[in-house]
Formats: structure tokens, sequence, C-alpha cells
């Protein structure tokens, strides 16, 4: 017999629950003098480099109801395209960006906002310069594993046309479901859980 | 800061192992009704890692507080304590390879011993205790493990069947090195008979996979006359080895 690769089993994921925000924003949930912030509020400071936008987010059902009770976490790169986080082996990124942000979802709109910077381009793994993104991360109650996507933006045509993630999917018809809007002064990205319209998620 | 890496090695950057779709809940299950319209439906586009994935925040030690890792007194009044079984939870965070992981942000939160949560949006009639929050968080040591303070969580019913109880449990979330590794899971009892009769632990269609999420009481671990061990490792994706990777050019 041959050996045995010893390896062993992912944790089996479970759903968050109708109280994440209990968890991971407690001071959203009115459980006050825990932690003094939420993690993951504030992404930029006055010194942060880059050009601030605001962009506004909901999770919608096949029902076409907002998620009232969903988290996201976005990811990204600094205006310069790099990651704050020690895999990043291409430069130090700016120290007055985290790149991660997290916010609960309003438990009556639905929506929730995060105010950040445009993130520079980074490199697909053959070297290609990937456009502008977040990487999109979704937890709510009767999402059973977390759900990845990503956002690009509306206004970065030449860049998404070369974008070698976006080129992967193969009904071009889907595309838009990963670009923001904008809208006057801020970015709109409606993540569809469902239906005809159903976001493009990814397993990474 | 926390020392997450080792000495003389630099962060590992390589890509996730895949995930096991199989042993992971699938999107769709009926008999936990939620998910009937907040389940996508159409394949996920399998992607190989890039740098959007594989890089992720880290957390130092210094941003937690004293208390955060003790749910038994961090909401309570000066000199009082959470009603309920007094309880430790003591584990490692490890990856697929089996190597500790340290650095590893571990956010947790509960209902209390009667399994009521402080929510607005919580109907439950068992009372709610005035000195029990229900959120806490650690971060893993240099070898992965990690340990916190609370009490046991009480069962409670939910609508989804007319008649269904959740198992006691624990909610976690984690975050590893990168962001594809980002996991929430729920951790269960040893011997709780609650467990094989809930909707959304049988989600989870391998019963191993749903004992992995089993927590073993560990009577060598007690304090004696103060509470009671339960031993949860958690295991995160692995991630290659980046030595033989092939690089082109511009990378
Ligand atoms: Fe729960």
């Amino acid at each position: 017999m041959a050996q045995q690769l010893d390896r062993l089993k992912e944790s089996p994921s479970q759903t968050a629950g109708p109280y994440v925000h209990i968890g991971l924003t407690p001071n959203f949930a009115d459980i006050g003098g825990v932690y003094p912030d939420d993690l993951g509020a504030a992404m930029v400071s006055d010194k942060t480099k880059g050009e601030r936008i605001t962009v506004k987010m909901r999770v919608i059902d096949g029902a076409g109801t907002p998620l009232k009770d969903a988290l996201i976490e976005i990811w990204q790169a600094d205006a310069a395209g790099l990651y704050n986080s020690p895999a990043e082996r291409r430069g130090a990124a700016d120290p007055h960006f985290t790149g991660w942000g997290r916010r609960a979802t309003d438990m009556v709109s639905g929506e929730c906002v995060f105010e950040t910077i445009k993130p520079g381009r980074v490199p697909f793994n053959d070297g290609r310069l990937m456009a502008p993104h977040f990487t999109v991360w979704i937890v709510a109650r009767g999402i059973n594993i977390g759900l990845h996507t990503r956002m690009y933006f509306g206004d970065e045509d030449a860049a998404n046309a070369e974008d070698p993630v976006l080129a992967r999917i193969e009904h071009k018809v889907r595309v838009p479901t990963l670009i923001a809007q904008r809208s006057g002064e801020t970015y709109v990205f409606d993540i569809q859980l469902q239906g005809d319209d159903e976001t493009v998620f990814f397993d990474i | 800061m926390s020392n997450i890496v080792a000495p003389n090695r630099p962060p590992e950057a390589g890509a996730f192992f895949q995930r096991d779709r199989d042993w992971h809940p699938p999107a769709f299950t009926p008999g936990y009704k939620t998910s009937v319209l907040r389940s996508p439906r159409r394949a996920l586009l399998s992607l190989n890692s890039t740098i959007s994935e594989i890089t992720g925040p880290v957390f130092g030690h210094d941003m937690l507080g004293e208390l955060d890792d003790d749910m038994i007194v961090n909401f309570a009044k000066p000199g009082e304590s959470a009603i309920g079984p007094r309880i430790m939870v003591y584990g490692r965070v490890l990856d697929e390879r089996g190597v500790g992981v340290p650095g590893v942000l571990v956010e947790v939160w509960q209902a209390n011993a009667g399994g009521r949560y402080r929510h607005k949006k919580e109907s439950y009639l068992a009372p709610l205790d005035p000195n029990f929050g229900g959120c806490g968080r650690t971060i893993s040591g240099d070898d992965g493990s990690y340990c916190f303070r609370t009490i046991q969580p009480g069962p409670y019913p939910w609508p989804n069947g007319p008649n269904d109880w959740r198992p006691a449990h624990i909610h976690f979330s984690v975050f590893g090195h990168g962001f594809g590794q980002r996991l929430i899971t729920q951790m269960y009892f040893e011997g709780d008979p609650m467990i094989w009769k809930c909707p959304i632990v049988k989600t989870i269609n391998d019963p191993q996979a749903i004992e992995q999420l089993t927590a073993a009481l560990d009577m060598q671990a007690t304090l004696p006359m103060d509470m009671r061990a339960y031993k949860f490792d958690i295991v995160l994706r692995g991630r290659r080895s980046t030595m033989f990777e092939n690089r082109r050019e511009g990378n």
C-alpha cells in the first residue's frame, strides 16, 4: 500500500446565522463596551493615498428582497496596486491603508456603505494586469458557505475589457453582474444571489 | 505585533488547496428553508487563486483588549459574571497540511445559558442575562493554539419547521492569512443528542464532517472547582509550496 498523505480536512462551513453581527460587528448590534470599535469599520485615514470613493452594496435574494442580516467583507489593493499583507512580495503597501473592510447590511434598507479608495491594478498569475477590483465575501443566514465574488468599476472599460478573470466568464451577458456602476459620487453594487441576473460567484 | 512568521522563513504565498465542496454543505439545502432563496443556482466559476485571494490582512495581538477572550466577564458589571456552566474552549488552528497557523483571528459569538441572544431581532422567551454580551475574540499563538472562556450556551428554538431547535453551539469566524481561507462555522458539544436532529447541521452530508465540528470534553484540561474544558481544533485550507512554482516573466 502506498504511503498516507497525512492531510487534514478543512473544517466544514456552517451558516453565519441571523446573529452574525453580535460576533463580527457588536457595536452595530448595540453590544457596546466590549470592543472599542467594530473591526474593519474604518478603511482610510487622512494619510491614505489615492482617490476617495464611496461604494454602496446590497445583497438581494431570489425574490428580489435585499438581505437585512448579511455581512460583507472586501479586500483590495492600495492606490499603487499593492496589498497590505505579509504575502505581498512585490513591495510595501501604503501603511495608512489596511485594504480590508467589513460592513453589516442595514437592518431596514439592506444597504451598506464602504468609504475607501480606488485600488490600483495588480497582476494576474501570468503577469498580465487585472482591472481594479475588490475581492468580496458575503455571509448571512441561509448562506451555508461564504460566497466569494469580485467588484469591478464601471468607469474602467479599457481595463475591464482586458481583465483575465472577466475574460474567463463564458456567458458575456453575466460580466456586468461584477461591475459597479457610478451614480454621481457613488458606486452602486448589487449582489444577486439568484435569478436571471445571478452574480458570478467564484470557487477560488 | 504577533509573530506570524517563523524566523528565517518568508511569509507563505502559495495558492490554496482546492476546496472540497462535497465536505462542505451545498448552497441549496431545502431542509434549511432560508437557503432556498439565498443559494446561487449557477455553477461557481473556478479560478486558481490570484494574489487577490492569496493575500489577506493580518491582525496583531496588540489590537486585543484584556478581556476579549473571556465572555464570562467581558460584558459583565465589575465584580459580576455571566450565569451558566463555566467552560473553556481551547484548540489549535491548523491547515490541511497539519501545520499550526499562528496569527489567526478567531471571533466567536453565542447565545446565553438559556439559549437567548442579545439581539433586537431575537424573540425567544428565555431571559437575557444582564452580564452576558455574547461575543469574544482571540488570536492564535505561534503554534496555532487558542483559548477562550465562556459559559455553555443553551439550545434554542428557531423558525424553520414547526418544532426545530438548534443544538447548543458557538459560532466561529476564522481569519487565516489569505482572503481565500476565510471561514465561518459552528462548534457543537460532544454527546448532545440535538446535533443529529438539526436542519442546519444536516446541511452537511458526511457524518464525519459533522464530527469534525463537535468539540470533545477534556477532563484533563479542566480547572478543578472552576470550569470544564472542551477541545476544538479548526482546520483552514492548506496552501501549495511556491518552491517549484512556474514563474513567468513579469511576475
Ligand atoms: Fe446560533
